[in-house]
């Protein structure tokens, strides 16, 4: 089962990105106020 | 910094509607594929003794129109209507979105032809031969571009979760397309894969069931999270909970792939990995589900009078079912009844013209009228025909495979006394003829409620006329 030391790897760099981006998101402020922005949306068009 | 859609005053939405249009040809062409082959089930002389027409050519022809012409024109369509409206700016590159619509058709049209000559890898949902692997990989490469720097570029600094949807799906599958068709080529349509026997199974699986959980799930997703919040006219049940669902959801899906091979030469472990991946999905599909219900919380009346509406919600109450179907039969022992049978065919359906196709449709219903600068659509009573075809359809459809599958799952263990096997194969093919013919039934009902669909769209993108969407003036709040 080589091909596990290829999966296995790749997995984990892509649970690093998503984290890197779950960071990205809270330290730009992307979650503040949320509840805000799913009331926009209605007002946008 | 001045950008490409800098100056823009409109959103460019000729590339949407031209998507748009596309989903609704091609999924009429993908169902009719179906309902040939579930008729060639029936009555096997339907192949007409040809090659191109066996039911195993046009089987990936099938999956292939229905999946990545249906629902990937569909895909394209929302998202860059979506991406456009929150982030309240013009697609970045208008040219390059033009190539992903013209370079999309002649993948799809490549596949229609390449399929019915027999020119295969033969890995499912995978099938295409290593030219158009290539054309697909710079397709997906400009959409991502595309998409990307729309957000990049947008007027507004949050980011509405549907586009975390969308935004995964898109890397998602880059990804998974460019590591599972890794391939080299031996001809100009023959190729062979760099991974071999149990290896390249895993890749496979890696790869189908991170399909199905990017492409056919976090990118309908998406179209959930801003279409029913729009038709409803309230925003979503609870934002935070979507932020919720949107990053338990990524962050557990990648290795939920290898129940596809329980009982197999794949490790023990990578199998029982693979089982308990697929019951913690669990947790976050129903948050999103509930989620996406709730959203009706006090405006429950409206499903009475609105088609579209019903579209949407029986969609999710579909993706319900089939998120908690699937991590059941992701459990060993269930699978070992129902791993080979048509119980999986029937599960697949369930999400597939339960949760995809009606929330495909429920979306377009949205989008084409405004797209063709038109009240609504040409015919409400049609969409209200078209829901209840559907649905029938896919109750028919779901409950005679839940039948013909457990029912061969049984035949294939029940074991004599003397331990032998008490049913020959071919005995558990023969019972199952009558519920081929419900599954063929509930198959064309399906089918003519997508023709009523293309009738209805056509007619109201011909009464009306190409809409020019202006940008509102930027909010105070960005």
């Amino acid at each position: 089962m080589d091909i596990l030391f290829l999966l296995i790897p790749l997995s984990v760099v892509l649970v690093l990105l998503i984290l890197a981006g779950l960071w990205w998101a809270i330290n730009t402020g992307q979650f503040e106020e949320i509840e805000a922005e799913g009331e926009r949306i209605l007002h946008d068009d | 910094m001045q950008y490409l859609n800098s100056e823009a005053t409109t959103y460019s939405d000729k590339v949407v509607r031209q998507f748009s249009i596309m989903a609704v040809v091609w999924g009429v062409v993908g169902m009719l594929m179906g309902v040939i082959i579930a008729a060639q089930l029936v009555w096997p002389e339907l192949n007409l003794g040809l090659e191109w027409t066996t039911f195993g050519r046009l089987r990936p022809l099938h999956t292939n129109a229905v999946i990545f012409a249906f629902g990937g024109s569909t895909l394209f369509a929302t998202s860059y209507y979506v991406v456009q409206r929150t982030c309240q700016v013009s697609l970045f590159w208008p040219k390059l979105a033009a190539f992903t619509f013209w370079g999309w058709q002649v993948v799809i049209v490549a596949a229609a032809i390449s399929l019915p000559l027999g020119f295969t890898t033969g890995k499912e949902y995978a099938e295409l031969e290593w030219p158009i692997d290539l054309l697909i990989a710079i397709v997906w490469v400009s959409y991502a571009i595309v998409f990307f720097g729309t957000i990049g570029t947008r007027k507004v600094k949050h980011i509405y979760v549907a586009n975390w949807f969308f935004a995964s799906m898109i890397i998602a599958v880059a990804l998974l397309h460019i590591v599972n068709s890794a391939e080299v080529p031996a001809s100009l349509m023959k190729s062979y894969p760099v991974y071999a026997g149990v290896q390249d199974a895993m890749v496979q699986w890696w790869y189908g069931h991170n399909a199905v959980g990017f492409f056919l799930t976090a990118g309908f997703l998406g179209i959930m999270y801003y279409f029913v919040p729009k038709q409803a006219e309230r925003p979503v049940y609870s934002y935070s909970l979507s932020i919720v669902h949107f990053w338990a959801l990524i962050f557990t899906y990648m290795w939920a792939g290898p129940h596809h091979l329980h009982y197999t030469a794949l490790p023990d472990w990578t199998q029982s990995l693979g089982m308990v991946f697929s019951l913690i999905l669990l947790a976050p599909s129903w948050g999103g589900m509930i989620n996406g219900m709730m959203t009706l919380s006090g405006a429950w009346h409206k499903l009475r009078t609105d088609p579209i509406l019903r579209f949407l919600i029986v969609s999710l109450s579909f993706y319900g079912m089939s998120t908690f179907e699937g991590p059941m039969m992701a459990i060993k022992t269930v699978n070992s009844l129902s791993h080979y049978t048509d119980w999986t065919v029937g599960h697949v359906h369930s999400g597939a013209l339960g949760w995809v196709g009606l929330v495909s449709m429920g979306a377009l219903y949205y989008m084409v009228p405004r797209l063709f600068g038109q009240k609504q659509m040409h015919s409400m009573k049609a969409i209200e025909l078209h829901f209840w075809l559907a649905t029938i359809g896919i109750v028919l459809y779901i409950s005679a495979l839940w039948i013909s599958g457990v029912m061969e799952g049984l035949m294939w263990r029940a074991i004599n006394l003397d331990g032998t096997l008490t049913y020959t194969f071919v005995e558990s093919v023969k019972a199952k003829h009558p519920y081929y013919i419900i599954r063929l039934l509930g198959g064309l009902l399906y089918l003519s409620g997508m023709l009523i669909m293309l009738w209805n769209v056509l007619k109201t993108a011909t009464s009306g006329q190409s809409a020019v969407a202006q940008i509102p003036a930027v909010t105070a709040h960005a």
